[in-house]
């Protein structure tokens, strides 16, 4: 495998031929954030917040979902950058009722934290209030509309990982929702094996283990990429 | 079929049709058709039939001629005058004027019922796309050969090689009519220069290690040409995608339609079956060692699949959402293959190319867009319907010249090109050509070919408005700058319309047009806050004049 060199906000970057800006980006310490993102999953480009400039391109490129190339300038971190980074986050946070202090993932929440990380101190759009449902039908996870991000991690961790495809997308727009089975509740969904790897993938609190504590509601997902590695490796195979 | 039993069919065909000495062609178009022209050509078969001038008088139903407006509509043309005078032109034809038409069939036209022909409208026009369309019965496969239709498939497969077809193609300098104006040759180039994947997928893929694509999913608001062409020369439209098979190596093709065309797609699959019977489709085409097939796949309603990755994956069976780019679908499309999506249009457009020549193609139109377009005229204007004009044509020539202009006591205030993904052209650039270049210029695009005349009543905060909505509506919900930022700039219209907006509201609006553009995932985003862009740029006043004056405003 050939290995490429690129420069990633004016530091030289060494990457494997195949990876991701994002990637690199992250080997070389420097962080980009990201919400759709998960280390074992494919890329999407859904969430827009790890978009890079990249010269020579008039587009704004998706770091996650765009391949390292010899000689490439990629800029992480520029104002305009910033101002759009946190522009999509004050837009998800306008979209459902996400009420950090009554949630079951305050301070486990990567939302939160992007919010954090992009300076959001407040909102300058209009909330829209959805009037959204709760399902708590399954005997061990419950699932709250509002919270959701419709990042689809949870959609592809079933389909990728466990293989069910339970979950996937329905309707469009901004009423587009995450669904289980063909929108039965998720209670009733026969192809969910509850494995649970939907409640370690969810960003945010929209997928959760009923009955646990904020303090308990810690995502797994370094058992994500475990489970990837040793697949991709092999490592069950007798 | 063999080359020469092709030319069989079409000698045959010429022979019947110079049996008969006129031709009375009645438009069966979608517009037509729903105001009973079926019911005339019915009457007038019968009418002719007992006047004993059934075989003198050929009466054919055809595809759209142009003025819907006028319709129904028929035309009659006699073939010994056909040079030297027009055909006379019937507008507004009731099933029982049949009778009079049949009547007047040898002697003077029926006064009443006659249109003017001798109008800028179809003067000023010039057919390449739709040369047959009001001339083809869109259900016969005979017809269209007669009319030298398959000519150039055979001309591409027995005298050219696929390299040389694409390179007619790039010298032709033609580009996509889907909106964007991509440069057909090159597209054709990548395609037929990437490799396949080593490992074939499907059973499909088995089949053909390369795909092509008619990007059939016509949506804009107001646009009518690809249905047109589909719905009156499907033929051409499989012919040209047969050539871009053989020219980059693709053993497949889908016709990708909107399910809400049902005439469209029901002509095309009967276009399809009679072109396997013949063996135009199928394997060993003509003789040759070319084998293609062309498949029907209907779209389910969804704007975004037209989005060409979105189309895919609609094809592939899955939700029809759109995939950061690239990989392009030239190097890998559906199911992994290289594939190449071509507009309707576009499609249309290679026949005459390969048959006439590249030279010919490109001595049409301006520097950089060559060949012509055609564009759907509605709105306030006289002459609503279909148009084929060369490109570097003026706006004003199309709107108040081929259009007819305003009706009677409206002024004009600007038009719309481009569909929910244009903009608004106002008076002062109405003698600017029509290009690509030239369009984007001004804010707006090419697009699609959707033309929308709007007067001085049209507000245009509604215009903005309405287009948000159609984006909103449509946008498939994967990334959040389109699904929440159409959401919110829908929100901040509607408000600016009931007068409760501040100028505050306005700045949030303009930064979310850039954040949106810049940063959505496909066309569709990328394109969503243009109309919006558009009429701030020339119609700021009319935002303004909505605001609330002071600070002291409901919210």
């Amino acid at each position: 495998m050939s290995v490429k060199t690129l420069t990633i906000d004016g530091k030289a970057v060494s990457a494997a031929e195949g990876d991701s800006v994002l990637e690199a980006a992250r080997e070389a310490g420097i962080e980009i954030p990201t919400l759709c993102h998960l280390d074992g999953l494919t890329d999407i480009g859904a969430c827009r917040m790890c978009l890079v400039e990249v010269t020579g391109s008039n587009k704004l490129l998706p770091a996650c979902s765009t391949r390292v190339a010899e000689g490439m300038e990629v800029r992480t971190n520029t104002e305009q950058l910033r101002k759009y980074r946190r522009m999509v986050v004050e837009l998800l946070f306008a979209e459902r009722n996400h009420i950090c202090a009554a949630c079951v993932a305050n301070g486990h929440c990567e939302l939160q934290d992007v919010g954090i990380a992009v300076g959001m101190d407040h909102v300058r759009y209009d909330y829209l209030y959805p009037n959204l449902k709760v399902d708590v039908t399954h005997p061990l996870y419950g699932m709250d509309q509002n919270r959701c991000i419709l990042c689809a991690r949870c959609v592809r961790v079933c389909d990728e990982i466990e293989g069910a495809h339970t979950w996937d997308v329905l309707g469009r727009g901004v009423k587009a929702r995450v669904t289980t089975d063909l929108n039965q509740p998720w209670g009733e969904a026969q192809s969910c094996t509850s494995c649970g790897k939907c409640v370690m993938a969810c960003p945010t609190g929209a997928i959760f283990k009923l009955g646990s504590t904020v303090e308990e509601s810690v995502k797994e997902r370094g058992k994500l990429a475990f489970l990837k590695t040793a697949r991709d490796k092999k490592q069950w195979v007798l | 079929m063999t080359p020469e039993e092709l030319a069989t069919i079409r000698e045959r065909g010429q022979e019947a049709d110079a049996r008969f000495e006129k031709t009375a062609y009645v438009c069966v178009g979608t517009s037509c058709d729903a105001l009973g022209s079926a019911a005339i050509a019915k009457n007038l078969e019968a009418e002719l039939k007992e006047a004993g001038k059934d075989k003198a008088v050929k009466v054919k139903c055809v595809g759209c001629p142009g003025l819907c407006a006028l319709g129904p509509l028929v035309e009659v043309e006699n073939k010994a005058t056909a040079e030297t005078e027009p055909a006379t032109l019937y507008q507004y034809v009731k099933p029982e004027d049949a009778h009079d038409i049949a009547a007047a069939i040898d002697g003077p036209p029926v006064e009443r019922l006659r249109a003017d022909t001798d109008q800028p409208f179809f003067q000023r026009q010039m057919k390449i796309v739709l040369e047959n369309c009001g001339r083809v019965d869109p259900e016969e496969i005979d017809d269209y050969i007669a009319l030298g239709g398959y000519a150039a498939l055979e001309q591409a497969l027995t005298e050219m090689t696929p390299a040389q077809v694409v390179d007619t193609i790039t010298r032709a300098g033609l580009r996509g009519r889907g909106g964007a104006g991509f440069p057909t040759g090159l597209k054709w180039a990548t395609v037929a220069k990437s490799q396949p994947p080593a490992v074939p997928r499907t059973p499909d893929d088995i089949l053909s290690r390369k795909f092509v694509i008619c990007n059939g999913d016509e949506g804009d608001p107001g646009a009518f040409m690809d249905r047109s062409v589909m719905e009156g020369d499907p033929h051409r439209v499989i012919e040209g995608m047969i050539i871009a098979g053989y020219a980059v190596g693709a053993g497949r093709g889908y016709v990708y339609v909107r399910a809400e065309y049902p005439l469209a797609v029901k002509r095309l699959r009967a276009a399809i079956r009679q072109a396997q019977r013949a063996g135009l489709l199928g394997t060993n085409i003509l003789g040759s060692a070319f084998s293609f097939d062309i498949d029907v796949r209907l779209g389910a309603g969804a704007f975004v699949c037209g989005e060409e990755t979105s189309l895919i994956a609609s094809i592939e069976g899955g939700r029809g959402t759109p995939r950061p780019r690239p990989p392009f679908p030239a190097e890998s499309g559906l199911w992994g293959c290289p594939t190449l999506i071509n507009n309707v249009e576009t499609l249309a457009n290679i026949a005459p190319i390969v048959l006439r020549g590249a030279e010919w193609f490109s001595s049409i139109g301006t520097e950089k867009s060559k060949g012509t377009k055609v564009f759907a005229l509605t709105g306030q204007v006289k002459n609503t319907g279909l148009i084929e004009v060369p490109m570097g044509i003026s706006l004003r020539e199309v709107v108040f010249d081929i259009g007819g202009g305003l009706p009677e006591g409206r002024t004009f205030k600007a038009v719309q090109t481009g569909g929910p993904s244009g903009g608004c052209i106002p008076a002062q650039f109405l003698d600017m050509k029509v290009d690509y270049e030239s369009l984007a210029q001004v804010g707006s695009i090419m697009g699609s070919g959707g033309m929308i005349v709007m007067d001085d009543k049209t507000d245009m905060v509604e215009i903005a408005r309405f287009f948000m909505e159609f984006c909103m509506e449509e946008s498939c919900g994967k990334c959040v700058p389109c699904r929440v930022g159409t959401t919110q700039m829908h929100g901040i219209l509607a408000r600016i319309g009931d007068g409760k907006a501040s100028k505050a509201d306005l700045d949030t609006l303009t930064e979310l047009c850039d954040m949106v553009r810049r940063t959505s995932l496909c066309g569709l985003g990328q394109s969503a806050p243009n109309p919006v862009i558009s009429t701030l740029r020339y119609f700021r006043e009319e935002y303004e004049s909505k605001l609330v004056k002071d600070g002291n405003h409901e919210r």
